[in-house]
């Protein structure tokens, strides 16, 4: 091989890298559009959407209220042993609330939702894929964008920012228990903190992050389950992909909506 | 009437069909064989617009199918996949009421479900199957569950697609029987891919034979034993010699 021939491939590498990185964010793109148009189209399947709710937001709800009770917890502990070098221990109350709220409340639970809803939701899709039920579907007069998809987006679109706010409940609950169990807090003052130092726009934000995360997550799901490839491998290649694209994407989102929020 | 006219597709640098040429005439049971990877399924796919051919034109009673309004166009099939393809969250009987809850005819639940207990029992099915999910079926009654959708909203045309493959000779013969049985007293137009050779005689009024993604041969059942194309001999006779390549 000669000295050029080496970079020349690498960069050949990149390129296809990128060029098939974009094409995909296109294909997700156009995916996105073709739900919210079909959104406002009628038909609406009510059962799947029932069954949907169900599945993304209530059964999400025991994986929610752990992560966010375990991580509001950790955050006491952290904040109060990282105040203590500069004596600002007291700010506990108001650094968990804001913290859950703003930031790890919608971040957890997006990616919670990413790990079992999306990967649920790409593994059923691209399982019926490749048993032909969703060639099925479509020989029953029934488009499978408006059956599977819409349902699932919308279902995610509503609940994950409940779950968002359940979550940040739990998780300054997580916070309570340990500083005023372990710590020493008096109860009525945490709480009175808490409340005193939380705004609106907090908790806007936190129900917005968990809207469009909630949508991403299951949007994710439904692409790569109805593009999945043959076989075993398809459909765990589909599941794969959908958890790791939709996991970066609410990364991405959360940063995006962090600047445009509060980046001022 | 279903037309085929010079219906070619390809994936990649896989030419599936060349220019596949085929008539299925109103009210008979057309039965495309050919060796696995042939196109059998694409050719059935394009059809029904699963898969979009590069070229050629496919017609239904001299309309161009592209052309035609999908909702309705698709109302006049019916169809049982290969491994049945039910939907795993319904009921049997949901699974075989699919279409008749939905769309622009639809029925009231109860009327439903009463024509979905007629089709399952027409397809040989006992009545503690109806609320049974498909998982909890064998493969012979889960195709029993296939062959009852694919009827259920009497259809002009139904495709088979594979009827019998996973199932031992005996569950295959009663499939068979069942769709000869209810395709002619249907009377409506049928098309079958398969590679089993009872099935076609079972099943068959006219038999197509696709290899290489040409129709080879193309005749009335009753002919196929006495044509003297090499290559449909081979098939219809399972020889490992013969112009078909085999792999040992």
């Amino acid at each position: 091989m000669s000295l050029l021939a080496l970079p020349t491939s690498a960069l050949a590498s990149l390129g296809r890298a990128t060029f098939n990185a974009l094409a995909s964010i296109g294909r997700i793109a156009i995916y996105a559009a073709l739900t919210l148009s079909h959104i406002v189209r009628p038909p609406f399947y009510r059962r799947e959407f029932l069954t949907a709710l169900m599945q993304v937001g209530w059964l999400s709800l025991p994986v929610v209220g752990l992560t966010a009770i375990f991580t509001g917890g950790a955050l006491a502990l952290q904040i109060y042993a990282g105040g203590q070098r500069f004596s600002a221990e007291a700010v506990v109350p108001q650094i968990v609330a804001i913290g859950m709220v703003r930031e790890l409340g919608p971040v957890l639970v997006g990616l919670m939702i990413a790990a079992r809803v999306t990967s649920s939701i790409a593994a059923e899709i691209a399982t019926m894929k490749v048993t032909e039920q969703i060639d099925a579907l479509t020989t029953l007069s029934t488009n499978p964008m408006k059956y599977l998809t819409v349902p699932r987006v919308l279902a995610g679109f509503l609940t994950v920012p409940l779950l968002v706010g359940v979550g940040d409940i739990i998780g300054i609950m997580g916070g309570f228990l340990v500083s005023t169990e372990q710590l020493g807090f008096n109860r009525a003052s945490y709480i009175k903190n808490t409340l005193d130092f939380l705004q609106t726009p907090d908790v806007v934000s936190s129900l917005i992050k968990g809207a469009v995360f909630g949508f991403i997550a299951t949007l994710i799901g439904c692409y790569y389950g109805m593009n999945s490839g043959r076989g075993a491998q398809g459909v765990g290649g589909a599941t794969k992909n959908a958890v790791a694209t939709a996991s970066i994407l609410i990364l991405a989102a959360n940063f995006v909506l962090t600047s445009v929020m509060f980046g001022s | 009437m279903i037309e085929l006219s010079r219906v070619a597709k390809s994936f990649g640098k896989n030419h599936v069909l060349r220019g596949v040429n085929l008539t299925i005439p109103r009210g008979q049971s057309m039965v495309v064989i050919g060796g696995s990877g042939t196109g059998k399924s694409v050719l059935l796919k394009s059809i029904l617009g699963l898969v979009t051919p590069d070229s050629g034109r496919i017609t239904l009673e001299g309309a161009d199918v592209r052309e035609a309004n999908r909702d309705a166009f698709l109302a006049r099939f019916g169809m049982l996949f290969q491994g049945g393809a039910l939907f795993d969250s319904l009921k049997v009987w949901e699974n075989v009421a699919f279409r008749l809850m939905r769309g622009a005819t639809k029925l009231p639940k109860d009327e439903a479900r009463a024509i979905a207990i007629e089709k399952l029992r027409r397809v040989g099915l006992k009545p503690e199957t109806v609320d049974m999910f498909p998982g909890e079926l064998s493969g012979g009654m889960q195709k029993r569950v296939g062959l009852a959708r694919a009827i259920a909203a009497e259809p002009e045309i139904i495709f088979f697609d594979e009827p019998t493959t996973g199932l031992d000779p005996i569950m295959s013969g009663v499939i068979n029987a069942l769709i000869r049985e209810i395709v002619t007293e249907m009377g409506a137009t049928a098309m079958t891919i398969t590679h089993d050779m009872s099935s076609v005689r079972a099943i068959a009024d006219r038999v197509a034979m696709l290899h290489d993604g040409l129709i080879r041969w193309t005749g009335l059942v009753s002919d196929m034993d006495q044509a003297d194309d090499p290559y449909l001999q081979q098939f219809i006779h399972g020889r490992a010699d013969g112009p078909i390549e085999s792999v040992r």
